[in-house]
C-alpha cells in the first residue's frame, strides 16, 4: 500500500510542476501593472520605474521565473503589496478558516445527503425519493449568499439564536493555540469548552449555507449510483440468497454506490475551498477565497500566485487521497496502483 | 455423461415440493400491463431435476422470479399459487421468504462474474449467507465457509476464501455462485442459465459438479436454458415454454424422440448438431426451398485472399511502474513483463473458403481476428491480404484506406454494435459514406438493395435499434459489413446472443451470401457445432497457439490433437 501511495506521489511531480509554471505566467498576464497601481494616480514616471525595479518587474521573464522558483524553494512566496504581510503568513492563518468551514459544510451536508439519497434510491417514487428531488433541486438554486443572508436574517436578527456575523470569533472569546489552525480542533485539544462552543456557533450557520448548496450533487449522484447498483446482478443473487434488507443495502450495495459519492465529494469539496468566497463575505470569515479576490482586484499578484498554487497543491492532495480511498473501497483498484 | 437414473424420484404419489398452479406474472409497463407468464402449472419432486427450456420472452426466467419472489418493482404475481412442500409462498410474508431464500431454495445465476458483489472477498460473501441463516456461530464460520468452498472443488480453498470475483476465472467465480447457493443444504436450486458465457469444457465442469452435489444430496433442481441439448443430457423431465405458455411436458428422453409440440419440434430442428447440414436448420417447409449449399472448390493453384505468417501479439503486463516507465522513456520493458495474447500462429485462408476460429476464452481468437482485421497492431509477423502485406499499415491510418473496404466485419452484439441513434438505413449506409463516392441519389436505392439481400424488410430501414428485434438488428449488422462489397469479413460470434431459431435463419442468410457475393469468412467462435455446419475449415486456438487446424469435418469427427478431443466430448450430448 505505502509503496503504491509512494509511486503515486511520484506521478503528481509533473503536474506540480506545470501548476508552477502556469501560475507564473497567468500572473504576469494578468491586466493592469503593479508597478503603477502601487506608485498611486500622482506619480512621476521615475517613481513607478523605481518600484518596477524593487520589485524586481523590469527583469526579463526566464529571470524572474527562476527567482519565483528559488524563492519557492524556500517556502517564499513574496509578500503582498497591498499590506505589506508574507503571502506564506497569511495563506497558513487563512486555509485553515476556509477549510475548517468547508469540511464541516461537507459534513453536515453528507449526513444529511447520502442518507436521503440511498433512501430515494431505495424507495423509489415514493414521497421520499420526490422530497430528495425538491430539497436538492432548491439547494441548489439559490445563490450562496442568499441562503447565507436568509439564515442571518432568521437565526440571528429574528430568533437571536446564533451569534453576530463576525467571523470566526466573537469579541469576547480569544482564539486557542494554534495546533492544527481549526478553532474547533485547537480548543478542543486544549480543553478549552467556551472557545470551542463559541467557535463552533460561529461556524454553524455559514456551513449550513454551503452545506445546503451541496446538498444536490452528492444526493444526485448517491441516488444515481445507488439505483445503478440496485439493478446490478450480484444484488439480485444477495436477495436470492435470503440476506436481510440493511446488508443487502449497505454492505453489498451503498459500497459499490461508494465510489461515484467520493469523486462527487472530492470535486464539491475542492470546489467550495476556492469558490465559496461570497459566503466569507456574507459571515465575515477570514478565508482564503476572499483574501485571493481583494489581491486580485488590487492587482497584487504575489497572493493570486499563492493562492492558485495553493489551491493547485490541495486539488492534488485532495485527488491523492481519493485514488487512496479508491484502493481501500475496491479491491480492483488496488492491482491498477 | 450424468445420466444415472435416480430411484428416489417419485412423481405424482407424494407432495411434490414445488407445485406451481396457474402461475400467471404481470409487469406494469409504459404500455400498460404485460402478462409475461400465462396460467403455468408446473410440478417438481423431490429429487427430481426439471429442465425449463425457452428462448428469450418465453417467461422462463420469469417464472423462477416469481417462486424465489424476487421479481423486480414492475412485476408481480397475478393469479395462481406457488406452494413449496405444501407452503403458499404467494401468500407467506416478506420475512418468512427471506429465512426461506438461501436456506430452503437457493438460485444460481448467468454471468456468474456479476453475480458476486465485485468488493467483497468471496469467503466472507459466503459467510453473510450462513450467518443469516445461523447455519452456525461467529467462532466457526470461516472454517464452515473454506469447508462449502472445498465441497465445490475449488483447489486450495483457504486462498481463495481472501479471494475477490475479479482475481478468479469465470468457471471459478461460478463455483463460488454455487457454494453460496448450496451453504445452507436448501432442498430447492433453480439454476439460470448457468452455463451461458462459460466455455464448453468449463460448461461440462460446472454442470457436472451441481449434478453431482444435488444428487448426492437428494434435492430438486431446476435448470432454466436456452440449451433444449444442455436440458435434456442433464434433466429427468423437461418443460417447453413458449410466449409466457408451457406448451409441452415430457420426460427429457420422450422429448427428443417424439417431440409432441410444434415449437418444440422447431427448437429442436434449429438446435445444430452432428449430422445435419445448415438447410436442415430451417422449419421444414423452408428447407425445402432454399438452395442447396453450393460447394466452390478451392483451387490450390490459386493464392490465398489472406495468408498469416508467425503472428505475435504481446500486451505489457498492467501496472503504474509501466506506466512510469512509458512517462519518463526509460529503458524497454523487461522479458516476463509482456503477455503473449498471440503467439507465433501461422494460416491462410482461400477465396470463397470459410475458416473457422474455435477455442476456449482467453485463447487468442479475438485478438488474431482484431489484427487481421488491422484493429490493432501486431507485434511482429506479416498479415498478407490479396498479395499485399497490410500488416505493415498501422491500424491507426488503415480505417481511412482503400484496404478497409475489403475486409469487413459482423460483431458479436448486435445491439451494441449499432448506434442507437442511427436509424437501419443510416447504419447500413454509414460504410458506404465513410468509403465509397456513392451519390446521395443512390444511396437510399442501395441500402434498400442490401436490405433485401439480407432480407430485413424495407419498412424496417427507417426504425432506430431499439425499435428492432435481436434478429432483425444483426440483418442490419451484416447489411453494413457487406455494403462495400468486401472480399473478407470477419464474423466474430456473430449468432452467440440470439435465439436458436433466428440463428438458424442467420447462419442460412451468411451461407447465401458467400455462395452469391463470392465472399471469403472468418468464423470466429466457441461453439463447435455451429462451426461444423458454416466453415469450410477448422482452426483450433489454445492459449496463443494453433493446437489443430484441417477441413472441419476431418478435425471434428477424428480430431488429432487431445485439446480437440476435450472441447468436442464437452459439448452436451442429448439422448437420442
Amino acid at each position: 500500500m505505502l509503496t503504491t501511495i509512494g509511486k503515486r506521489l511520484l506521478t503528481v511531480l509533473p503536474t506540480l510542476i506545470g501548476v508552477i509554471i502556469v501560475t507564473f505566467l497567468l500572473t504576469r498576464a494578468l491586466p493592469g501593472d503593479p508597478a503603477a497601481y502601487f506608485a498611486g494616480p500622482a506619480a512621476t514616471k521615475e517613481a513607478v520605474e523605481q518600484i518596477r525595479v524593487s520589485l524586481g518587474l523590469d527583469r526579463p521573464l526566464p529571470e524572474q521565473f527562476v527567482r519565483y522558483v528559488k524563492d519557492l524553494g524556500r517556502g517564499d512566496l513574496g509578500n503582498s503589496l497591498s499590506t505589506g504581510r508574507p503571502v506564506v503568513t497569511e495563506i497558513v492563518s487563512r486555509l485553515p478558516a476556509s477549510a475548517e468551514l468547508t469540511l464541516l459544510g461537507l459534513i453536515l451536508s453528507m449526513v444529511i445527503a447520502v442518507p436521503l439519497g440511498i433512501l430515494a434510491a431505495v424507495k423509489q417514487g415514493s414521497w421520499i425519493d420526490h422530497t430528495c428531488r425538491i430539497v436538492a433541486t432548491a439547494g441548489v438554486s439559490l445563490p450562496v449568499f442568499f441562503t447565507g443572508l436568509l439564515l442571518v436574517y432568521i437565526f440571528y436578527y429574528i430568533l437571536g439564536w446564533s451569534p453576530a456575523p463576525i467571523g470566526r470569533l466573537d469579541a469576547f472569546t480569544s482564539a486557542p493555540p494554534n495546533i492544527t489552525g481549526f478553532y474547533l480542533i485547537d480548543s478542543l485539544i486544549t480543553g478549552n469548552f467556551e472557545t470551542f462552543r463559541a467557535s463552533l456557533s460561529q461556524l454553524i450557520l455559514p456551513a449550513f449555507t454551503l452545506g445546503i448548496f451541496s446538498l444536490a450533487p452528492i444526493a444526485r449522484m448517491t441516488r444515481a449510483s445507488m439505483l445503478a447498483v440496485l439493478a446490478s446482478e450480484f444484488v439480485r443473487t444477495a436477495r436470492a440468497s435470503g440476506l436481510d434488507n440493511r446488508t443487502v443495502i449497505i454492505t453489498y450495495a451503498f459500497r459499490n454506490a461508494m465510489l461515484p459519492v467520493v469523486t462527487t465529494l472530492g470535486m464539491v469539496f475542492s470546489f467550495l475551498l476556492g469558490a465559496n468566497v461570497l459566503v466569507e463575505k456574507v459571515f465575515a470569515w477570514p478565508g482564503i477565497g476572499s483574501y485571493a479576490v481583494e489581491a486580485l482586484l488590487q492587482s497584487d499578484f504575489a497572493p493570486v500566485q499563492g493562492f492558485v498554487l495553493t489551491m493547485a497543491v490541495m486539488y492534488v492532495a485532495l485527488n491523492l487521497l481519493i485514488d487512496i480511498l479508491y484502493g481501500v473501497i475496491d479491491p480492483r483498484v488496488r492491482l491498477e496502483g | 455423461m450424468l445420466k444415472a437414473p435416480t430411484p428416489e424420484v417419485d412423481v405424482g404419489t407424494a407432495l411434490p415440493l414445488l407445485d406451481i398452479r396457474d402461475l400467471t406474472v404481470e409487469f406494469a409497463t409504459r404500455r400498460g400491463v404485460v402478462q409475461a407468464v400465462k396460467k403455468v402449472n408446473i410440478t417438481l419432486a423431490k429429487g427430481e431435476t426439471l429442465g425449463i427450456v425457452g428462448e428469450s420472452g418465453s417467461g422462463k426466467s420469469v417464472t423462477s422470479y416469481a417462486v424465489m419472489r424476487i421479481l423486480d418493482r414492475a412485476g408481480s404475481i397475478a393469479e395462481g399459487s406457488v406452494l413449496f412442500s405444501g407452503l403458499d409462498l404467494r401468500a407467506a410474508p416478506e420475512s418468512d421468504m427471506r429465512d426461506l431464500r438461501g436456506r430452503e431454495m437457493s438460485m444460481i445465476f448467468q454471468s456468474p462474474r456479476l453475480a458476486l458483489n465485485p468488493i467483497r472477498k468471496v469467503g466472507h460473501q459466503i459467510e453473510d449467507v450462513l450467518l443469516q441463516h445461523a447455519q452456525v456461530g461467529n467462532e466457526s464460520v470461516s472454517d464452515k465457509a473454506v469447508e462449502v468452498l472445498e465441497q465445490v472443488r475449488i483447489a486450495r480453498p483457504k486462498e481463495r476464501y481472501h479471494a475477490y470475483p475479479f482475481e478468479l476465472s469465470g468457471g471459478m467465480c461460478q463455483r463460488v455462485v454455487i457454494a453460496l447457493a448450496l451453504a445452507c443444504r436448501p432442498q430447492l436450486l433453480i439454476a439460470d442459465e448457468p452455463t451461458t458465457g462459460l466455455d464448453v469444457t468449463t460448461q461440462k465442469a460446472v454442470m457436472d459438479l451441481v449434478v453431482e452435489l444435488t444428487r448426492e444430496r437428494g434435492m430438486s433442481t431446476i435448470l432454466i436454458t436456452h440449451d433444449l441439448g444442455l436440458a435434456a443430457a442433464y434433466c429427468d423431465r423437461v418443460v417447453v415454454m413458449e410466449k409466457g405458455h408451457v406448451v409441452e411436458t415430457s420426460p427429457s428422453e420422450t422429448i427428443f424422440k417424439h417431440p409432441a409440440h410444434a415449437y418444440t419440434r422447431k427448437l429442436m430442428r434449429a438446435t445444430p448438431r452432428p449430422g445435419i447440414t445448415l438447410r436442415d436448420l430451417l422449419p421444414e417447409e423452408e428447407t425445402a426451398r432454399a438452395r442447396p449449399v453450393a460447394h466452390n472448390p478451392v483451387l490450390a493453384t490459386e493464392a490465398p485472399l489472406l495468408a498469416v505468417e508467425n503472428l505475435v501479439k504481446e500486451y505489457p503486463r498492467k501496472g503504474v511502474s509501466t506506466t512510469l516507465k512509458k512517462m519518463f522513456g526509460t529503458t524497454p520493458v523487461p522479458e516476463g513483463d509482456v503477455f503473449r495474447a498471440v503467439d507465433g500462429i501461422s494460416f491462410q485462408i482461400a477465396r470463397g473458403e470459410s475458416v473457422g476460429l474455435v477455442g476456449e476464452s482467453g485463447c487468442g481468437k479475438s485478438t488474431t481476428s482484431m489484427m487481421v482485421m488491422r484493429l490493432i497492431d501486431k507485434t511482429s509477423g506479416t498479415i498478407t491480404f490479396g498479395g499485399e502485406d497490410i500488416g505493415s499499415i498501422p491500424a491507426r491510418s488503415f480505417a481511412t484506406l482503400p484496404q478497409r473496404k475489403r475486409i469487413q466485419m459482423v460483431f458479436q452484439d448486435p445491439t451494441d454494435s449499432l448506434n442507437p441513434r442511427f436509424t437501419a438505413a443510416r447504419a447500413i449506409a454509414d460504410p458506404l459514406l465513410r468509403l465509397s463516392d456513392i451519390s446521395r441519389g443512390e444511396l437510399r436505392a442501395r441500402c434498400e438493395e442490401l436490405a433485401t439481400q439480407v432480407g430485413l424488410p424495407l419498412q424496417f430501414l427507417d426504425r432506430f435499434p431499439h425499435q428492432l428485434s435481436g434478429g432483425q438488428k444483426a440483418r442490419v449488422g451484416i447489411a453494413r459489413a457487406i455494403a462495400l462489397k468486401p472480399d473478407l469479413i470477419i464474423l466474430d460470434e456473430p449468432t452467440a446472443a440470439l435465439d436458436v431459431s433466428v440463428q438458424a435463419v442467420v447462419l442460412n442468410l451468411l451461407q447465401d451470401l458467400k455462395d452469391s457475393l463470392g465472399m471469403s469468412y472468418l468464423f470466429v467462435s466457441h461453439d463447435l457445432n455451429v462451426v461444423r455446419l458454416l466453415c469450410d475449415r477448422v482452426i483450433v486456438m489454445n492459449t496463443g497457439r494453433i493446437v489443430e487446424q484441417g477441413p472441419t469435418q476431418r478435425v471434428m469427427d477424428a480430431p488429432e490433437a487431445a485439446y480437440t478431443r476435450d472441447l468436442l466430448a464437452a459439448i452436451p450430448h442429448p439422448p437420442v
